[in-house]
């Protein structure tokens, strides 16, 4: 029988290679940020394991979907029908708006805001990483996802793709430590920096002056500064305004708009002067009008 | 048929290992999640250390790197040396009764979490919340369990 070590190198030579190497995939990838072409072949190599490892809760979710009884679903479509109602009643009236809008814009010799294309992605998993909010949607390259692009939920801004793979990819939440949306308040056009807390239902705004008009119940809107957000999605609302003159700043903090805990379904932005990638056609959602 | 399934028993667990570490949870269970891989490859390194050791160990961290989104190098670092005071200790902890295994596994663990912590504090500005240790116990607790299972993986298969 082969004895420990007796072919190749000893054990400490190995933990001397394994950790010099580390430390070098480190310096390189973490801080010089090299890795980052390489990467999208990386995440599309591991991409099989992420799907067989979203198979399980993917099953029970289409057991729970067939199970689903008669009157659950009748329930289902009666809120849904109801809800339509009232949405396809608001849209009425924003079609107008929005024609009223771009006409005094033309009127004003301002650019008008032209529709941006967009998909729909599904969220496959949530990091179990607990230093950084991350979650993997199911569309990379392949449909034209670039890194950098905005990510949306129904309620609001979720955060931006961070990694790319072919058929998958990794988007950075906004409340995490590393990330920060520029904003403006609704209601005054303050423009502000809303900053990840690293607690999913938490946004801190950070060097906002004792006088600044802004009050709890504030709704933060994305003010396009950045050219990473495009202008106007909700990102969060106010709730917290403790203005302590013995510190240099007030205090400030936010819940996103977006539920962050309970994503499943995300929107894909491309704005205006996003990289044009292949587009699979018929993923792509229309929006109204266009 | 049996004969490829001896050759591969090593992979496939690991493999399975990987997929239980990123597996969505629901977030109520999240927090306690063990250390899967770790469990797996320490297994391996006391059973069979001439096979299993750091090199495996730098490897499957890579991969956990790239699953998790974190800087590459984070976690191979931090399993190579776990899996290092593992394989130059084999015998010792071979005659260890099983809940001292359990014992020290937690405290390797706890190790690898500090490791990782310090590398991505490094890296980022991260808080250090006590919840991050959790998997510790959980990871000690899985010990026995692991150890059972794979020991019989093992006879059964009579992995070499």
């Amino acid at each position: 029988m082969d004895t420990i070590f007796s072919r190749g190198p000893s054990l400490n030579s190995r933990l001397v290679l394994a950790s010099v190497l580390s430390v070098l995939l480190i310096i390189l990838d973490g801080k010089l940020d090299t890795f980052s072409t390489v990467r999208v072949y990386l995440n599309s190599l591991v991409s099989p394991l992420q799907y067989m490892a979203n198979l399980p809760g993917e099953v029970l979710n289409q057991t729970a979907r067939a199970l689903t009884t008669q009157r659950q679903l009748l329930e289902d479509n009666a809120q849904l029908t109801r809800q339509n109602i009232l949405m396809s009643e608001e849209l009425q009236r924003f079609v107008v708006l929005e024609q009223e809008n771009e006409r005094l814009r033309t009127l004003l010799g301002s650019p008008v805001r032209p529709e941006v294309r967009k998909i729909v992605a599904e969220l496959m998993a949530v990091d179990n990483n607990p230093y950084s909010h991350q979650i993997v949607i199911n569309k990379g390259t392949l449909q034209g996802v670039f890194e950098g692009q905005p990510v949306l939920d129904d309620k609001g801004l979720v955060g931006q793709v961070m990694q790319v793979g072919t058929t998958t990819s990794r988007v950075l939440l906004i409340a995490d430590v590393t990330h920060a949306v520029p904003v403006r308040i609704l209601r005054n056009n303050v423009r502000l920096v809303a900053s990840g807390s690293g607690q999913l239902n938490r946004l801190v705004i950070n060097h906002v002056p004792h006088s600044t008009d802004i009050e709890p119940g504030d709704m933060l809107v994305s003010s396009g500064l950045g050219q990473v957000f495009p202008e106007g999605y909700p990102v969060g609302r106010i709730v917290d305004v403790i203005r302590d003159e013995t510190r240099p700043f007030a205090i400030i903090r936010a819940v996103p708009a977006a539920q962050l805990d309970r994503l499943k379904y995300l929107l894909l932005l491309w704005p205006q002067d996003a990289p044009q990638g292949p587009v699979e056609q018929g993923e792509a959602v229309n929006a109204p009008g266009s | 048929m049996h004969l490829g399934l001896k050759h591969w028993a090593i992979a496939i667990s690991l493999l399975v290992a990987q997929m239980l570490q990123i597996m969505p949870m629901p977030i109520m269970v999240d927090p306690y999640r063990p250390d899967w891989v770790l469990l797996v490859l320490g297994y391996w390194t006391l059973a069979l250390p001439q096979r299993v050791n750091v090199g495996v160990a730098f490897l499957n961290g890579l991969v956990l790197d790239i699953l998790l989104g974190t800087a590459l190098g984070i976690h191979s670092l931090a399993l190579s040396l776990v899996i290092f005071i593992l394989a130059a200790n084999y015998q010792r902890l071979r005659n260890y009764s099983v809940w001292q295994q359990a014992f020290m596994i937690g405290l390797l663990a706890a190790l690898y979490h500090l490791v990782i912590f310090w590398l991505q504090h490094m890296l980022t500005d991260i808080y250090f919340l006590f919840d991050y240790l959790w998997p510790v116990l959980t990871t000690m607790l899985f010990w026995p369990w692991c150890f059972m299972i794979l020991r019989k993986a093992r006879r059964q298969l009579k992995v070499s």
